[in-house]
This record gives structure tokens, sequence and C-alpha cells, in this order.
């Protein structure tokens, strides 16, 4: 460090530094921190004449000690108070800790705003530039509601010096960054963009920067800088001769502004005025030129600087994308750059050629290119640049290259590498589907890339497949026979088994004919890979055999053998079990035309979005990437158009893209619910399930048990019912609410509904929680109570209203209040809609709401419980019932039952002690109802007696009948 | 089994790496280094676990011993390896600091080769060791050259390591039967404000010294509760009435030197061994009832508004007024943002020591039942965190004569049956020293 001056030095500080870079240990370091700690605070509590400069020294130690990584807590003020000093490296240093230890700290911000607000007034570009520079590197809330309205005035005033407005522009950018809405937006805009005929290039700089940012925001208020930014360019680019003043680099005219301004234009269309418009045609050109220009110096820096313009002049040509030469010209420009020796010129060229590839003046021009592109793949060394090239593969394929550019990738991805292979399958995949001209080269191309890539080939890809396979019939026999001819390789992947299983399940009889591929034949062939697959495809390949069944009747009594064998009928895994012995039971029991009927032919699938496509967006990860593709999408349509007008669009066969890309479905997803409300037998249940693997086994049973009743299968829960309309009163769980007020009273595969209740007098209150069991969302939710008419004049319920979405696994409360009126026996109904799926659901739910949840326990002695037993003695207030136990006969169990029931258990008071007695009162809005209980358990007969009194009958009656039921 | 093993200097340098099994890859040295030595919090833990590889590290000053291993091994078990290593290292070359180890580092390989074989521990008695690794340690100055050995003591070597006392070779003579017996302790403590003991046990070792000829069978006695009543029980004792009189106390546990017979300890609750020659801990053990808390620290802190503090602790030591303690040391924390302090004292020397964050007063002698006290101004300044200063204890630092927890050695006796010499002819020490460990009083 350079002693700048006598003052300036700062001995203590260095020392001290190297002390601490002295240290041998941790341990050594923290004590000479903790002394020079204590030497500062008893300098700052001691004589209150601290001059600046040691000021500055200490608070300078402090700095660095919190650097270090230890707490500081003490010195702000000191460090304020440098602040005011006249001295430049005083108040530099109050700044420089300002910004890097004040955090929002309440008691000191408004002194340091006092401070900063003073220096900004200061006309002094020293210290204006330091307070600028903390605001923006501190950039926090307090300080951008302090000063948003100052800054743009000094940034706009004439007579501010141009350092200071560099810093002010670059500190409203940043201002603007961190709180957006506190920046007012005024008068000064327009003054902000006459920044750009600023004179000094700095100011230019920062202003660009600035401006590019607000025109992103409002681009209306900022229209005005496009002829500004043109014109400045223009001036940079095409004007050698100008003072650049220091703002040359390596021989390239003031770089970064260059690309600034470009990055400005960017932000608007094309400029309307022809003028204009040719001018920045002349730039841009200019900057083609320039690139062809022998460089001026061998420095790598003259390179890189040259072109981050070039390719910034680039994307601007491709935004417009208006000038078919100028997009030439730069399609041609970064074909050079494919072949040249920087790797990072090259994956930059890749880059910009594919969105070049989506323009429709370029994609031709693009399309040249494509042996260099495709050599890169081949030779290329960074694995990068080669991810490029697909990428730019990819963009630039279309119908009259596809058969290439696909051939080209699949033999790519035979040694590509394993990171990016997935991607490339799905790009095959959606290439292939999307150009294919006919289907026998689509199903080629798949199995092709099944065969060489088939631990990277996705679901979708083969779903994909068999999708298309069924809705087009002219490919049928087609794929059945290749299909066939794969599967004879010794070794093949389970995917392409799986596409096998399913294609001959369903078109095996095309090819029967040939002796070759007779039945038995095919039969074989799938069954000498069973034992080699993973469950799903076993299960997957067992309904291709129960097809095959129907297909062909010869082989029905070799295919039952083998359903029957151990392996199947026996098998560990419940799902191929359960399938082994209905596929059994079906082909024993079924006649030909039940088979015939339950196992047709997959109806066409129904269009969707393409879920390879949504898989490869989700790969690319949300960027750039999917506005690209979709562009390109819609691009690509027109282009499509434009050219296909004569031949392909109307008539000819192949227009594969016109019935499949815009849609593009995924696997049919269709939930067992559905197929049960059709109530018959959906002739594609074995397969609906099949490409749904993962659905539950319970549902999959369900599906036979109408015709199956003899299997013992468990039967659906009712309120897995479909669609809307009177559905049972779930009342399962019911009973179990009488003795407590918290649990799960209701629960399916979708939904689970718990409670938890609180009651106090004739009050209640019950938390219901609606938790959502799947992984997706149920819409249009809604629950409410319903109570019968004579219910509704006892009980008040009141629902508090619930939001009508519940995300997958969220949860949801709802509160209910209720209000006991008078003594009642009805229950009231919670209902529960939603939307899942597509489908309404509909539950109902009894709610735990009975009489007994009123109670008050009451205590009373022996006496006063037979007095009172006595006083209600009246034949009706009295109910007696002799049940037999239904659980075993456990005291405390019994005891706590009591309790949860609401009334307060007396011991002592039955000479028998066996025996239990509970007194408690029923509080109603209009009365209370004393009770007594006695229960007398007979463990000999597991036997109970229950005699309950009351004032009232009713309520002896409803008592007595909830408790009964819960011993 | 221990995988390796690795010493490291203060900077996080390897000066040892000694891999004993394949598991451990040559990137484990680095994870520690990363993970431990360097890393931005203080790791505490004396177990770290990183990547499913298991580090146990001591320090002794700056040097880092880690044990290395990736199977889930006994802690216990590596960490005494670990302590008898340092042992070992120490008596053959001194103290461990980076430049005996450099020095030495032939020698370390060597041990390390000896004492653990494919990652088990094998024999690390020094004695025993110094028979067959003869190489003398570079201390720094010159010692004694290397005792030549006959040729009958080197062939003696195998029978006594692999035979079924290890630790003694045959045919020692000495002129003068002599033995050491330190007891060593340390109390420690904690106490609140009011002076309730909060937590307090001492533990204490016994360490013996002996030169003494031929194969001796020692016999060792202590005022151990248990072993008193079951000689009060059995009656056969032959000084019962002297016995009956003294305290006993309570041993909540002890570990033993492995030359003690075990099985007689555990029928007879009687210490009987053959001793190894020269110095050895004979027994480790720790008590928690009927410490004798030789100082009592009286903590009074005020606090004068936002910016002073006075404080006042007064000391009283509490046991014979014949015995004198020593090295006597009190330590009073000072909030962290102290800017000035005034101390006063009746008797040492006491001073603010910045660096650490305390007060510190020492005293060099000071009698039983007598009393000192200190007291300080401290003034703060003001910050502004809103923190609260958390008080921590004031800690002491003392060495006293006794045993501060009542251990007394009722007898010590020797029988050579082949030699000559009887239990008389051996010239016997004991001494007591008790120190403080940590003995903290909140305030």
């Amino acid at each position: 460090m350079p002693a700048v001056s006598k003052g300036d030095g700062m001995r203590g500080l260095a020392v001290f530094i190297s002390d601490i870079r002295n240290c041998k240990s941790k341990e050594a370091e923290v004590k000479r921190i903790n002394k020079e700690l204590a030497n500062i605070r008893s300098k700052f509590k001691g004589d209150k004449a601290l001059d600046g400069y040691s000021k500055k020294k200490y608070v300078c130690k402090l700095l660095f000690i919190f650097l270090l990584g230890h707490d500081i807590d003490f010195g702000h003020m000191e460090a304020v108070n440098l602040l005011s000093s006249n001295k430049y490296t005083e108040k530099q240093i109050g700044y420089l800790f300002i910004s890097v230890l004040v955090n929002s700290n309440s008691d000191l911000i408004s002194l340091i705003n006092n401070g900063i607000k003073n220096d900004l007034a200061s006309r002094n570009p020293t210290f204006m530039n330091l307070a600028l520079h903390c605001i923006a590197n501190v950039g926090s809330r307090e300080m951008a509601e302090a000063f948003a309205s100052q800054i743009p005035s000094i940034l706009v005033a004439g007579d501010t010096m141009d350092s200071v407005k560099q810093s002010a522009a670059l500190c409203l950018l940043r201002l603007n960054r961190t709180s957006p809405d506190l920046v007012p937006m005024g008068e000064w805009t327009a003054r902000v963009v006459h920044l750009l005929n600023d004179q000094h290039l700095g100011v230019v700089t920062a202003a660009t920067s600035l401006i590019t940012t607000l025109a992103q925001k409002s681009p209306e208020d900022f229209r005005t800088s496009i002829s500004l930014a043109v014109a400045r360019l223009s001036r940079i680019v095409t004007s050698a001769s100008i003072d650049l003043q220091d703002y040359t680099y390596y021989f390239v005219a003031a770089p970064w502004l260059s690309v600034k301004l470009l990055r400005l234009l960017q932000c608007y269309p094309p400029p309307e005025d022809a003028a204009l418009r040719s001018r920045l045609t002349e730039c841009l050109e200019t900057i083609l030129n320039k690139a062809q220009e022998p460089p001026k110096s061998k420095k790598v820096q003259h390179s890189n600087a040259k072109n981050a313009v070039l390719f910034e002049a680039i994307a601007l040509i491709i935004h417009h994308d208006s000038e078919p030469t100028l997009l030439v010209r730069a399609c041609n420009q970064l074909g050079q750059f494919l072949q040249h020796r920087e790797t990072n010129l090259r994956y930059l060229a890749l880059e910009s050629m594919c969105t070049l590839a989506s323009s429709e003046f370029s994609h031709e021009a693009v399309k040249t290119h494509i042996d260099t592109v495709i050599n890169a793949l081949k030779t290329e060394r960074d694995v990068s640049v080669r991810q490029r090239a697909v990428d730019l593969l990819y963009a630039m394929c279309d119908r009259s290259n596809s058969k290439q550019i696909v051939a080209e990738m699949l033999s790519y991805l035979e040694n590509a590498d394993y990171s990016i292979r997935e991607e490339i399958v799905l790009k095959v995949a959606i290439l292939a589907e999307k150009y294919a001209v006919d289907y026998t080269w689509y199903v080629d191309t798949i199995l092709n890339l099944i065969r060489i890539a088939g631990d990277h080939v996705s679901e979708e890809v083969w779903y994909r497949v068999i999708q298309i396979v069924i809705n087009q019939d002219d490919v049928q026999g087609y794929a059945a026979k290749t299909v066939f001819e794969a599967l004879q390789a010794p070794a093949c992947h389970e995917n392409l088994l799986k596409v096998g299983g399913y294609i001959l399940g369903e078109f095996g009889n095309l090819i029967a004919g040939d002796p070759r591929s007779s039945p038995l034949v095919q039969f074989n062939l799938l069954h000498s890979k069973f034992h080699l697959c993973s469950v799903p495809t076993r299960a997957l390949l067992l309904s291709a055999y129960i097809k095959f069944i129907n297909l062909f009747p010869e082989v029905k009594p070799t295919i039952q053998d083998v359903l029957r064998s151990d392996s199947q009928l026996r098998n560990a895994d419940v799902e191929l079990q359960q399938r082994a012995i209905e596929y059994l039971r079906l082909s024993c029991i079924a006649s030909t035309d039940i088979l015939a009927t339950v196992l047709e032919e997959m109806p066409p699938f129904p269009e969707r979005e393409s879920s390879i496509l949504a898989k490869l967006k989700k790969k690319k990860g949300p960027g750039k990437v999917p506005d690209m593709d979709e562009a390109r999408w819609n691009v690509n349509g027109n282009t499509e158009h434009s050219e296909n007008t004569e031949p392909t669009n109307k008539s000819s066969p192949p227009s594969l893209v016109a019935d499949l890309l815009p849609t593009n479905r995924p696997r049919p997803a269709s939930y067992s619910p559905t197929i049960l409300s059709a109530g018959n037998m959906a002739p594609s249940h074995p397969f609906t399930d099949l490409l749904n693997m993962n659905s539950s086994p319970a549902a999959g049973a369900s599906l036979l048990v109408d015709v199956l009743s003899d299997l013992s299968s468990p039967a659906p829960t009712p309120t897995t019912g479909p669609g809307p309309g009177p559905t049972d009163v779930c009342e399962e769980h019911f009973s179990r609410f009488v003795c407590k007020n918290n649990g799960v009273i209701f629960e399916n595969q979708l939904l689970q509904i718990g409670l938890k209740s609180e009651y106090r007098q004739n009050l209640g209150r019950i938390y219901v929680f609606y938790g959502n069991k799947t992984s997706s969302q149920f819409l249009s939710f809604s629950s409410s109570v319903t109570s019968s008419d004579t219910l509704k004049t006892q009980l008040n319920v009141h629902t508090m209203p619930v939001d009508p979405t519940v995300e997958g696994g969220a949860q949801l409360q709802q509160i209910l209040n209720i209000e006991c009126l008078s003594d009642f026996s009805d229950t009231p109904v919670l209902n529960v809609q939603f939307r899942y799926g597509g489908t309404l659901q509909n539950i109902a739910v009894k709610l735990p709401v009975m009489l007994n949840k009123f109670f008050q326990p009451t205590e009373m002695t022996s006496e006063d419980f037979f007095q009172r037993w006595k006083q209600l003695g009246v034949p009706q207030q009295e109910v007696q019932t002799i049940f037999k136990a239904q659980h075993p006969m456990d005291t405390d169990v019994t005891n706590a039952k009591i309790l949860g029931f609401g009334v307060a258990l007396l011991s002592g008071v039955d000479p028998n002690p066996a025996n239990f007695v509970g007194a408690g009162v029923i509080h109603t809005k209009n009365t209370q109802v004393g009770c007594l209980l006695r229960l007398e358990p007979n463990p000999q007969a597991e036997m109970y007696r229950l005699t309950l009194r009351t004032s009232r009958e009713s309520v002896s009656q409803r008592l007595c009948d909830l408790l009964s039921e819960q011993f | 089994m221990i995988g390796g093993l690795f010493i490291y200097n203060h900077k996080g340098e390897v000066l040892i790496s000694r891999v004993y099994r394949d598991d451990i890859g040559r990137n484990a040295v680095d994870a520690f280094r990363v993970n431990v030595i360097h890393a931005r919090q203080q790791v505490r833990s004396p177990v770290t676990n990183i990547a499913r590889t298991s580090f146990f590290h001591v320090k002794r000053s700056n040097i880092w011993l880690a044990a290395v291993t990736k199977q889930n091994v006994n802690a216990a078990m590596v960490f005494e390896f670990l302590y008898k290593m340092c042992d070992v290292m120490t008596a053959y070359f001194g103290k461990i600091s980076e430049e005996n180890i450099k020095n030495n580092f032939v020698l370390i390989y060597e041990l390390l080769d000896e004492i653990l074989d494919f990652g088990y521990p094998q024999n690390s008695e020094t004695g025993a060791l110094k028979t067959f690794i003869t190489q003398q340690g570079i201390k720094g100055q010159v010692i004694s050259l290397p005792v030549s050995q006959t040729k009958e003591e080197q062939s003696q070597i195998t029978s006594q390591v692999t035979g079924q006392i290890g630790w003694r070779r045959e045919g020692i003579k000495y002129r003068r039967n002599e033995l050491f017996l330190d007891v060593l302790e340390s109390v420690n403590l904690l106490m609140s404000p009011q002076g309730q003991v909060l937590s307090a046990h001492v533990s204490g070792r016994v360490v013996m010294k002996s030169y003494l000829s031929g194969m001796p069978e020692c016999k060792f006695g202590m005022n151990d509760k248990i072993v008193i009543d079951k000689q009060g029980k059995g009656g056969t004792t032959e000084d019962t009435g002297k016995s009956s009189g003294k305290q006993s106390i309570a041993i909540d546990d002890c570990t033993f030197h492995q030359c003690v017979r075990l099985s007689k300890f555990d029928s007879e609750r009687s210490i009987s061994f053959i001793p190894p020659d020269g110095e050895y801990e004979l027994m480790r053990y720790r008590t928690t009832k009927d410490i004798i808390l030789p100082f009592r620290v009286i903590p009074l802190v005020r606090e004068v508004g936002r910016t002073k503090l006075e404080v006042k602790v007064v000391i009283k030591s509490n046991f014979k007024p014949s015995l004198l303690a020593q090295k006597i040391e009190v330590r009073i924390p000072t909030p962290l943002n102290t800017s000035g302090v005034q101390v006063i004292c009746m008797k040492g020397k006491a001073k603010y020591k910045a660096s650490e964050n305390a007060i510190v007063w020492k005293i060099k002698r000071m009698a039983g039942m007598k009393e000192s006290q200190i007291s300080a101004e401290i003034e703060l300044l003001p910050t502004n965190d809103k923190k609260k200063w958390a008080r921590p204890p004031i800690s002491m630092n003392f060495e006293v004569p006794f045993a501060p927890s009542g251990l007394k050695v009722r007898y010590l006796k020797v029988f050579e049956s082949k030699l000559n010499y009887s239990d008389h002819d051996v010239i016997k020490w004991v001494r007591y020293i008790g120190r403080s460990g940590i003995y903290e009083t909140r305030c």
C-alpha cells in the first residue's frame, strides 16, 4: 500500500493487520482481536475529543474485524460522525463502514440519511459520488424512500458534473431494481432520455442501462429513446473519426455502450420511421462488415469486444426479424464462427443460430449449415457445445431434412453423453412424430430409438407410439410386423417388450396369417421374455395374453396353462396374482361373445397436449427455451402453411402433423370411478389400467366385481362413487365419536376428513380438516351441513366458508359453530363436493354431533344421587336396556368411555363397586336436563345392564341408544 | 476398527499420515482439514462425520491427532487409544509439538506400526514398547544414550510381550527398592450465586512410580466404603480398631491399569497387582459425594446504569489452617462492551486482560480458613445491540496439598517371595495433590 500522505497511512491499522496475519492459531487471533476491541472501546469511551484521523483508524479496524467474521456492536456512531467530516479519506471510510455494516438499523438510519442528504446537497462532486455510491450499495427500502425523489433531479439537473450524473443514473437503476414502486416516474423521464445525447460517454453508458430497465417496464414512456439510441449507435459505429475520449477498447469503439444500446433497441419492435430504420440497418450492416475485416490486434480482448458487439447486433436482427438480407448475412457470419477455433464462439454461434432458425427468412440459410452442425456433433470435444448442436439440429429440422437429422441424431445417440441422452431421445421422438411422412418410418425410428437408448426412453415416448399406432389404422399391420421382428433379437429392451406386448395384443391377428408369425409363435416369443421383466411389464404382458385368448381361440389352452401355473396364481406380487386369477376366471367363465366385448380392440385415444413436449419443456426448465419452442411452433405452423399450399394440406395422407402436432395426447388416463359409473363392463377395462399401472389394486379389482362376483375382492367404498347425485351417507366412524371429540371421521383414496371439536354448555365448535391425499388440485371445493327439518329447530349449525381449491397434499380447515336449542335425536350431515380430475366427487358424512356432547358433568355424593334417583322414579323417565358386550370388559376402558360420554363418574356411590354410576346435566338453550346413569356389568355372562333416568323421556331414550352401542 | 491416523499441525498441514485400511481414501486427509481444522465455526464435537467417514480427534496444544474410520467403532476405544498414543509419544520424545513430531517422524511411524495392527490396537504400554523400540526420541537436548541390551535380554522380548505379564520383564534389580505414590485429583464444581452446589465431582488418578526388584506382588488399600464395609463385616482385618474411626468415601466408578487383577478386585475388593517398572497410572476414579470444596467464591455484581458495573468477589478457603493452597487464580469475566476497568484487591495481583475479556486475579499462596476479596468497577460502552450480557460464571484455579474427595491411602504392601527383601525394606512416598478442574460459580 503506497503511503498517500502522512495522514493517510494509518500505521496502527497496518500493524494490527499484520499482527492478525501472523497469528499462529485461531485462538491467538481471537485474543488479539479482543484486545484491540477493548482498546477501541476505551478510546471511544474515554476522551471525547478523538480527532478525525484516529476515529477513521479505529473505524477501519472495526471494519476489518467485522470482515474477519466477528460481530461488531458498537462504533456505528463514530462512523456516522465521520460522514460529516470534510476530509475525503475520513468520509470515505465512514461511507465504507456504513455500506458494509449498517442494516436498516432504526435509530441510526435517520442520522445516516441526514449525512447523505447533506452530501447530496453539497455540490462537491466527490462527496455527492460517495453518497450516491452508498445509497446504491445499501439499496434498502428506507434509503429508497428517502432519496428516490431526489436522485432523478440530480440526474437531470443541468449543472451536475458528468461523474455525478453517471453515479446518479446507476444509483437510480439500483433503487429501481430493489424497490421499483418507490421510484416515481415523472417529467424527469423525458429528460433522462436526452442523456443519450450527452457529451460524456460514461454518462451515456450509465443512462442506457437505466433506460433499458425502465423501458422494459413502461415501453411507451421511453419510445423516444429509439431514435436517440440509433443516432448514438450510428455515430459510434459508422464514424470512425469522432472523439471517443477514453472509450476505445483495443481498437473497438465503445463496445460496452454499443452493446447496451443494442440491448435497449431490443426492447422495441423495428422503428417505423423509414429514415431511422435505414440508419439502423446501416449500423447493423457496418457491424457485420467489421466482423469481416482483418483483426486490428491479435489480443484476445480485441476479438472479444468485437464479437460481443457482433452477437448483440445479431440478437437485435433476430429480434426484429424483418430484414431478410441482414438475417441471411448474420446467419452466414455465424456459419463462419461454427468452425472457429474458439470454443466459446462456436457455442455462441450455435446458440444464436437456434434462434435464427425460427425466423422464416433465415430458416433456409440456417439449413445450409447442416453438415457443419452435424460435424460439430460428431467431433466437438466440449459437451455443452454438442448439446447446443443438438438443439440447433432440432430447431432447423423441417420436413425436407427430417430424415437426415433424425438419422444423425440416432447415430449420435449411440455414443452421446449420458447427461443429454434423455433429452435427445425426446427430441428424436418429437421430430419423428412431427415430420413423419409415412408411419412406417415413424415406427421404425422409434423402435430404433428404443433399441439404441432403451434406458433413456421415458414412459411418455412409448405411450405415444402406442397411441399413434392405435389411432392410425393403416400402420397397425406394419407396426405389428416390425415389432414382431424386433422382438426376435435375443436381448431386447424392456420398453421394446412393452410396446411389443401391447401392439401384438391388439393387432397380433394382422400378422397371424403368416406361418412364421402364427399365434403360438407370437405367444411363445413374448412369453420367452416374460421372466426377465419387471413387474409392471409382466402385468402388461398378462393383459396381452388375455387379449390373445380373444384374438386366437386356438392358443387359449396354452395361455390358460400359463395363467394357471403357480408362478402366476401364487405370485408374490398382488397385482400379478390378481391379474392372473381374474384373467383365468374370465377366460373360463365368459362366453366368446362376452370375451369379445370385454377384450375388444382399444378405441382411439382422445387428443390431448403432447406429454413428450411437456416433458421436454420441463427438462429444459422454465426459461427462454420453452418460449423459443413455442415461438417455433407458431412460426413453423406458418411455414408449413405457406409452403404446403399445394400438396399436403388437404388431401394427402401423411399430414401427421395436422392431426398430431396441435394436440398430442398423453396416455389415456381414466379413473376407475368413471368406469364404475358407466355401469357396464367397459370394453377397455384391462387396458385402461394397463397404462395406468400405478392405480391401486383395489381399484383394478373393482372393475371385475360385476362379472366375477364370486371373487373375494374388496368392494369399493360407496363414497368413491361417481358423479353428482344422491350419495350414501358415510357413518362408518360415527359411533367412535360418541365418547371422543377428535379423530378421523372419513377417509378414502382422495380425501381425508378429520374433526376436532370442543363443547361448552349448549355451544360447540368443530374444526373440520379436509386433507387432499392426491398430488393434484381439488377444484370448486365446497362443503355444507344439512339437517332434517325437525333438527333445524333443535340445532343451529353455522358453517364458515372455505377456499374453492385444495392443493395436492394440502389441508384445508373449516370451522362449524353449533348451538343446541333443545334436545334432539337426529344428526346433521356434512356434504362435501369437489372436482377431481374432471369428475365431480360427492361425499356425505354424518357429523358426530349428539346430545351427549352438551353434557356438563356433575359431582354428587351417594346420598344426593339416590335421592335424585328416587325423584326420577316415573316409569317414562327411566330407560333400561340389557345388552351383550361387544368389546372385552375392561374397567379402565369403560371408565374412560363413560367420562368421554360427558358425565361425571361417581365412585363409591353404588354399593357394588363393579358398577359404574354417572351424573351430568345436558345444556340446551331452552332447558337443562339432569341425567343419572348406572351401568352394571356382568363379566360371567358378558352382558351389561344400562339404566338411565332423566327428566325427559326422549333424552333418556336417545342417550341410552348412544351409550349402549359403545360397550 | 481404526482405518487410519493423521497428525496435523495448527495450519492443517499433515505431519503424519498412516492408513491401515483400504476404505480410507486419500481425500480423507483433506476432508478433515477442510471440515474441522479450517471450519468456519469452531468444531467442538470430538467426533465428526464427513461423508460416511468418522473422524475422532484430540488436540494437544497446536497439534491435531485424528483417527479415521468408516466402520461403526467403539468411540471410547478410539479415544482411549489416542490418549495412549499421546502418552507413548510423550514418553519417547517429551512434549508433543510440531517440531518434536517433525524430528521424530521415523520413530512415530515405527510406533504406529507397533501399536496398531490393521487398525486393531495392540500393546501400547510404554514400558513394554521401550524394550523393543529402542530408538531414542530426539527431545531437543541431548539425553542419555540408549541402553545397550544384551542378547539375553533381547531374546526375552518375545516371551515377555506375548506372555501373561506383558508390562514387566524379568530380572529387574535395584539397589534401593523405592515406591512413589501420587494421588492426583481434580475437583469440578458449578455453584449458584447463592452458594448452592449445582454439580460437583472429583476425578482422580493414582499415579505410581515403582523401582522394585524382581517380580513383586503389591497390594494397595484405601478408604473406599465398600472395601471397609466388607472388611468390617468379615472382621478378619488385623487393624479393625484403627479403620473404624476413619472416614470412608464412596467411589462412583473406577478403572484400573491392566496389571491389576480384576478377578480379585471383584471377589475380595482388594487391589493386588504386579507393577510395571517406572511410572504408570494405577487407577482412575470419580466421586460425587462428600466432596471437600477447598474454596468458596461469593460474587456480588451490581449494574449501575447502562454504563457501569460493580463487581465484588470474596473467596474463602475452607481447609485446615496448617495447609497452604497455591497457584490461586480467579477469573472474572467482563462484558463484551467493557471500555475500562479499575481493580482493588487486598491480596495478590489483579489485572484486566482485554484479550480474554476477563479480570484475572492471582494469589501465590493462601492458608486455610482465610478470606480475601477483590472489587472492580467496570465501565461499559453503550452499544446499539439490545442483547443482554449473559454473565458467564466466575472460574477459579488452584492447587491444594490434600485430596478433595477425602481419599486416603491405607496401605501399600509389597511381597517378593523369591528375592530376599520384605515390605519393610521398601521406601514408600505418598503425596496428595488436589487441583481445580472446572471450578465455576455463577454470578
